[in-house]
């Protein structure tokens, strides 16, 4: 009977941990691979590593050579200008493809996947499909000669004042739908009553969007800023693919810098304290958005 | 989409209903073209593409680059064509997806019906993860994988994306859960039902709109990483977009570009397929995991 009852124990207990017991794998390997790997770059970026990891401390050496580097002015100038043309262009292209479509437009159920499967493309490949196109020699440049155009002249992928903005012209090109299908979902759920009683008092179509509907877009605003925003720290592949970074460094960004200096200068403490400042960035701008979100729901 | 989208309230005149269709059209051009232009160069000879104007028609239509891409291109050393790489993409996107979203569904199960103490907070650190560059953990992880005995194998890459895709699959279970009625888990636990019962009987069999999304978000993602390829992959594990970057980029010889395209459009064909498949159900799924005002 005690026997019975202990086992019965037993079972309510494994039922009321079991829980966690499912949860915790995820949580080591988070815990680990992630902030464990953080706090080990972290730790990293403070000592003088070189080819492999070494644990000679140098303080804050790396950052300052890092700041003094004229290579990782360019490569954060660059994502500075690179972030906030992406930004505000796949905004723009997003919100007002989302609003053009949402006037009943017929064929809707046909343009929308026109405007998103870029998105279900690798970056590889929106790069080598651009890198072409945009080529002066055999892309639009030599279609347009051929065409008649011959005083046309478009070889910014060649130019190193330019060569940025092809960056933004494939990103753009890759994402804009995405965001439009966020602002599309927004504006779907737009209560239509408060616009037919703006409309029986007469606003214009342009008052609506601009009183009404716009301002009941800002959680869709605030998700598209924080999904391209990280989208453009995170860039790589797509420089890779599209300039390799060139001409020169013209396109060079901090996550092409970490990973040069990382495996193939072999500055790897430098490497890892540009690492540290893309995290820190990216940070500043997640953390209060998830707290945000997270208390939201409570 | 569906019944549920309501029609906007907004009217429109003839001239503006003209300008709308005139800038959506030249939009739907802007996103076909490059890919567009890219297939149809992909069907021509490389005289053609040399000499010739991109936007044409091919004179000579031909697959040669697309059998050369596959099977027989230069990548790297090797004249191996795009196929190993392939078959190395599937063999690593496969698992990684099944597993990541099996602990996905787990952890939101867990997260939303077994609530505990600080569970909010264990979630915000699993959401943040979908967030680093992954810069970050490039260096320990190529030591881990080294040490482990991974480095250079597809288990190695399993384990890299499983990781990093754990955060987004739990959060679109959690999200998709918290909707889900409590009390309907509250009352089978009442009847005896354990933790693994009530998951298998009544959560997963309405799980469905949510598992897509999340196999489609996964399948895409890790299909069409480069970065963990680049850095954690040799030969007999390289995904297949390390391996197209490899035969694009090649400085040695003539550059092919037909075989190229060909190249580009077979790394996208399986999300591709993926997207024009299920992406209606992709976009439904996500709409109803993430209903907020």
């Amino acid at each position: 009977m005690h026997q019975v009852y202990a086992r019965g124990d037993f079972k309510t207990r494994l039922q009321s941990i079991l829980p966690k017991l499912v949860l915790s794998p995820s949580l080591a390997v988070i815990f680990l691979f992630v902030y464990g790997f953080i706090i080990f770059t972290l730790y990293l970026s403070f000592t003088d590593s070189r080819i492999l990891p070494s644990y000679g401390w140098v303080g804050f050496e790396n950052y300052d050579k890092l700041f003094r580097l004229r290579h990782w002015s360019t490569a954060v100038s660059n994502l500075a200008i690179f972030a906030s043309f992406y930004i505000v262009i796949c905004t723009a292209i997003g919100l007002g493809l989302a609003i053009f479509l949402d006037q009943k437009i017929r064929g809707e159920g046909l343009l929308r996947p026109i405007y998103l499967y870029p998105m279900a493309l690798s970056f590889i490949v929106t790069g080598t499909a651009w890198k072409w196109f945009l080529d002066p020699g055999i892309g639009l440049e030599n279609t347009m000669h051929l065409w008649g155009w011959t005083s046309f002249s478009f070889d910014w992928i060649k130019n190193r004042d330019y060569a940025i903005y092809t960056v933004v012209i494939a990103a753009v090109w890759q994402t804009s739908g995405f965001v439009m299908a966020m602002f599309l979902a927004g504006l779907r759920g737009i209560d239509n009553e408060i616009l037919k009683a703006a409309q029986m008092d007469g606003a214009s179509n342009f008052n609506l969007y601009r009183r009404i509907i716009i301002p009941q877009l800002r959680p869709a605003f605030l998700s598209a800023f924080v999904i391209l925003s990280h989208l453009a720290i995170k860039s790589y592949d797509l420089i890779i693919a599209l300039t390799g970074g060139g001409p020169g460094r013209a396109t060079e960004v901090p996550a092409t810098f970490m990973y040069s200096y990382t495996f193939t200068r072999n500055q790897m403490g430098i490497g890892a304290s540009s690492a540290v400042i893309m995290l820190m960035t990216i940070a500043a701008i997640m953390i209060p958005y998830l707290y945000a979100e997270l208390r939201e729901k409570k | 989409m569906s019944a549920t989208s309501t029609d906007t309230a907004i009217r429109t005149g003839q001239i503006t209903r003209v300008f709308l269709y005139l800038v959506l059209v030249l939009f739907a051009l802007f996103y076909l073209l490059p890919f567009g232009i890219m297939v149809l160069n992909s069907l021509k000879p490389l005289s053609e593409i040399r000499g010739g104007n991109m936007m044409s028609i091919p004179e000579v239509w031909t697959i040669e680059p697309w059998l050369s891409a596959w099977s027989t291109a230069q990548i790297g050393v090797q004249p191996t064509g795009l196929k190993p790489y392939f078959w190395n993409s599937i063999k690593m996107v496969v698992p990684a997806v099944a597993i990541s979203t099996v602990f996905g569904a787990l952890n939101g199960y867990v997260l939303t019906k077994w609530r505990f103490r600080g569970d909010t907070i264990l979630f915000g650190l699993m959401l943040f993860s979908c967030f680093i560059p992954f810069q970050i953990v490039l260096i320990p992880m190529a030591r881990v994988l080294g040490l482990a005995g991974l480095a250079g194998t597809t288990s190695g890459l399993v384990l890299v994306h499983i990781v990093y895709g754990l955060g987004f699959t739990t959060l679109y279970f959690r999200n998709y859960y918290q909707a889900f009625p409590t009390e309907l888990v509250r009352a089978a636990q009442m009847d005896g039902a354990g933790f693994f019962r009530i998951f298998w009987r009544i959560m997963l069999p309405s799980s469905g709109p949510i598992i897509v999304v999340s196999v489609i978000w996964q399948f895409t993602n890790i299909w069409n990483d480069f970065l963990f390829g680049a850095s954690f992959a040799d030969f007999d594990s390289l995904p297949m977009t390390v391996a197209l970057n490899n035969l694009v980029s090649s400085s040695t010889g003539v550059k092919e570009y037909n075989v190229h395209f060909a190249g580009a459009i077979l790394a996208a064909l399986p999300t591709l397929l993926v997207y024009i498949v299920a992406g209606r159900y992709f976009v439904r799924g996500l709409m109803a995991g993430s209903v907020k005002g």
